[in-house]
């Protein structure tokens, strides 16, 4: 088909054809910026966490009264916890990956703080806690029960002779791959020797690293942590979660109500919670996105129904010179391609343009050229779509009427 | 001429009322996606304390020393953002402020006279407080400096906490049992929670606001531990004692300085302290002080997140799309009264009277665009509220809609519509009005 006739009609109109391109360039340049936000947002959200999260409840646990014997309180509550039906395993720490807060702690690659610090989450492990948050150790080997020595809020910290790192950590600090065995100092001078390394286990702020303090970098210290307030993590078996959840917290306050228990949920409770506003945010673009998409398509079809009107008696006269159906409506496909083409182009390169200027200020990542293709291949889809019903009426004009201008 | 324009505006209207149904969709749907947005982001960034906000200020000092800074982003220097108490209660007694709050974050458990008892967040501040962040006060007043000095049990609650207690009598001068001992009630505060929460942004600074505040004085005697962040930069002495004399930081402090000479001298007073403690052995380093006001402070602890700036513009560029969709809906809207245009022309009228006539039909349809871009922006905000869940009444305080935003939606719609109009209102105007007659 001769494109030369088609492009020197749209030459003579102008405004509307350039009205087109431009919502077309601006959707494309929208979309493609907004489908690689959602999936960059959708990509965060999905990272695990390392703990074997289908089966794992957790419950912060405030203790009344006394404070004389809490230790004992605590391994009371974890015998209480263990007996459960359904529990694989149960136990006490400061903190889990996503539960919002922790304890963080400075590595040091050397012996003074004068080489680089790392912040890292610090978690308080005894020797079943690999077992119960369901973490996988991917060398070396966990802690022994004569290892773990008892901390109590308040009392001196001592650096541990041992510990346990996550495996982004280790390749981090030691690039050879020779972590194991190696010693790193927990912003003390005393070393800590690596005895084990865990595949994956995120900070408790994972849901919003920044820079500073990174999503994976984790430290697993010999530590049975002991205060007024413990968290409570379960390892039940699968589908057991909402049972064990509440005959829990009914055990745990038979065994003593001076006690307040809170936050007690399952681990997708969590992970739904830390996560939220990421989802609400990414919901907000994908229903900009599909507006856009609409409005874009409402106005194709407005505009070329207007067009239909304005050519009434040139497209009677094709018809009646011979032109079939199918020609009419393919002269306004193939119009519409032109156009529609060039908008999503320029729209392309905005987009990359727009990605590029904005992943500096404000700290968006790059969009890879995938993006602005699919977001152009998308639009001009809908408006060829968009076109028909307008197109099918054109062709559908009775040409004699239309000559007459009726 | 602008009532008659008016008039014949609205009687158009219901001629073709596809197209103008379509214009009037695509400016309130655009409209109602950039204002959700904006709304938001207003609340989020906006000034949380307007009237004051350029005399309350954060000052920092360089109390890690180079070595144990904490790393700050790239090329720029980064202070420690809260006190030690060695710092914090210097600085309290140096009194080189107006008004001046140290202040840290505590969990107390209330034990109410019926039923079991619940934690509730809180902070220990001293009585400057009240005055320094405009905290207003429904009945009784802040303690007195002699309940400072005597460490005395007092508290002043927030507006929720006294009415969930006390919901029949007035809450001052009752006793609530606060971790097990009991406090005196001096004040009642009214609804107040600022957004962001700026005097403490160290957890979520969007979270609801305390409804327990005791001295500072007090908790530090009951030897109350912080409920918000703290960083050491080394290992503290153990036990209470240790920590009030390690250098871990946890508390937060607040200057008033009510003018530049104010601050010139304040920033001078950190920089002696600072000079004092290198002399007592303390500080091993020259010395290095912040002095932030409140947008300062909020800007530097990136308070506003950055997908919600990236949101702003995504949702102007819907609006662009939308406007530039309308600017072809109006210009076939106008082509279709080519000839009633013509008529006019040929009756006299000028070509800016056909103008003032489009434009004046353009700002009715900019006006009806903009009634449902507030209804779509309301429909917005409350989607939004039900997708946050739990945080419900941080979502319903920070989405709020008031009469200057809904002012705002409005002429926003109606100048948009101008805008795109100008085109399709210059092109009426240039018909030919004996071709056109012509032609019918």
């Amino acid at each position: 088909m001769d494109l030369i006739p088609i492009v020197r009609a749209l030459s003579r109109r102008k405004t509307g054809a350039i009205l087109i391109a431009l919502q077309v360039a601006l959707s494309v340049a929208i979309l493609s910026n907004c489908i690689a936000v959602v999936q960059q947002r959708l990509a965060h959200m999905r990272r695990s966490s390392g703990m074997d999260e289908a089966n794992i409840v957790t419950m912060a646990n405030q203790f009344a009264g006394t404070t004389e014997d809490l230790a004992s309180r605590i391994q009371a509550d974890l015998a209480q916890l263990r007996a459960i039906p359904g529990v694989v395993d149960a136990v006490a720490g400061q903190s889990f990956p996503l539960r919002g807060y922790g304890r963080s702690t400075g590595v040091w690659r050397a012996s003074d703080a004068k080489a680089t610090t790392l912040n890292v989450a610090d978690y308080a492990f005894s020797e079943r806690t690999l077992d119960s948050w369901g973490l996988k150790l991917i060398a070396g080997r966990n802690f022994t029960h004569a290892e773990i020595r008892e901390f109590q809020l308040g009392s001196k910290w001592l650096t541990s002779p041992v510990a346990i790192v996550t495996q982004a950590l280790a390749r981090t600090l030691f690039p050879r791959g020779d972590a194991l065995g190696h010693d790193v100092y927990l912003a003390s001078s005393a070393p800590s020797r690596i005895v084990g390394i865990v595949e994956r286990a995120e900070t408790p702020w994972a849901a919003h690293e920044s820079a500073t303090y990174p999503a994976e970098y984790a430290v697993l210290e010999p530590t049975q942590w002991v205060a007024t307030n413990v968290a409570y993590v379960v390892r039940t078996q699968p589908g057991r979660s909402a049972a064990v959840l509440t005959m829990a917290q009914k055990q745990l306050y038979a065994l003593s109500r001076e006690r307040v228990i809170s936050e007690a949920q399952t681990f997708e409770d969590t992970r739904a919670d830390q996560y939220r506003s990421d989802r609400s945010l990414g919901l907000i673009l994908i229903v900009v996105c599909a507006l856009l998409l609409a409005v874009t398509a409402l106005g194709i079809i407005a505009l070329t129904t207007y067009w239909v009107t304005q050519r009434r008696r040139q497209i009677g006269m094709r018809r009646a010179l011979g032109a079939r159906r199918g020609n009419i409506i393919q002269y306004f496909q193939i119009e519409n391609l032109l156009i529609a083409g060039a908008g999503a182009a320029l729209g392309a390169l905005l987009a990359l343009v727009g990605n590029l200027s904005l992943a500096t200020s404000l700290e968006m990542e790059r969009v890879g050229v995938g993006y602005p293709c699919f977001g152009a291949l998308i639009v001009v889809a809908l408006s060829q779509a968009a076109v028909t019903w307008p197109a099918l009426r054109a062709a559908s004009l009775p040409p004699a009427a239309a000559i007459r201008g009726q | 001429m602008i009532g008659y324009y008016l008039q014949l505006a609205l009687r158009t209207l219901r001629r073709n009322v596809i197209l103008t149904s379509l214009i009037i969709a695509a400016v309130g749907v655009g409209i109602g996606a950039y204002m959700t947005v904006l709304t938001m982001f207003i609340a989020m960034s906006g000034d949380p304390i307007p009237d004051k906000s350029a005399v309350l200020f954060v000052p920092q000092i360089d109390a890690w020393g180079p070595a144990t800074r904490p790393p700050g982003t790239a090329g720029s220097v980064r202070l420690p953002e809260q006190f030690t108490y060695r710092d914090a209660t210097g600085f309290m007694r140096a009194h080189a402020a107006r008004r001046q709050t140290a202040m840290y974050a505590v969990q107390l458990d209330v034990t109410p006279p019926v039923g079991a008892s619940y934690s509730q967040p809180g902070r220990a501040a001293y009585r400057d407080f009240f005055d320094m962040f405009e905290a207003p006060f429904a009945a009784g007043a802040a303690w007195k400096v002699k309940d400072e000095t005597d460490l005395a049990d007092v508290v002043v609650l927030g507006a929720t906490l006294a009415a969930r207690l006390f919901p029949h009598a007035s809450a001052v001068g009752q006793t609530v049992s606060l971790d097990g001992r009991l406090y005196r009630v001096t004040g009642v505060l009214k609804p107040w929670n600022p957004m962001p929460h700026f005097y403490d942004v160290s957890g979520n600074p969007f979270t609801l606001g305390e409804q327990l505040f005791i001295p500072f004085t007090t908790a530090i005697g009951h030897e109350m531990q912080s409920a918000g962040g703290q960083g050491c930069a080394s290992v503290p002495p153990p036990g209470w004692s240790g920590k009030l004399a390690g250098e871990c930081i946890w508390l937060q402090f607040w200057a008033e300085l009510p003018d530049a000479a104010a601050v010139r001298n304040y920033r001078q007073f950190l920089v002696n302290y600072s000079d004092e403690q290198r002399r007592l052995g303390r500080f091993h380093w020259p010395p290095l002080v912040q002095l932030s006001n409140v947008k300062e402070w909020l800007a530097l602890e990136h308070v506003v997140p950055n997908e919600v700036r990236v949101n702003s513009l995504l949702a102007f560029g819907f609006l662009a799309v939308c406007l530039v969709n309308a600017v072809g809906l109006m210009l076939a809207r106008f082509a279709a009264r080519a000839g009633e245009f013509a008529i006019r022309r040929a009756l006299g009228a000028s070509r800016p009277d056909i103008f003032l006539q489009c434009l004046t039909e353009t700002a009715v349809v900019g006006a009806l665009g903009g009634i449902l871009g507030l209804l779509l922006t309301a429909l917005g905000l409350a989607a939004n509220r039900a997708s946050l869940g739990t945080l419900a009444d941080y979502a319903g305080r920070l989405t709020h809609f008031d009469p200057a935003i809904m002012a705002l939606t409005v002429a926003l719609a109606v100048g948009a519509t101008l805008c795109s109009g100008l085109y399709p209102t210059w092109r009426a105007t240039r018909v030919q009005p004996a071709w056109q007659l012509k032609a019918q």
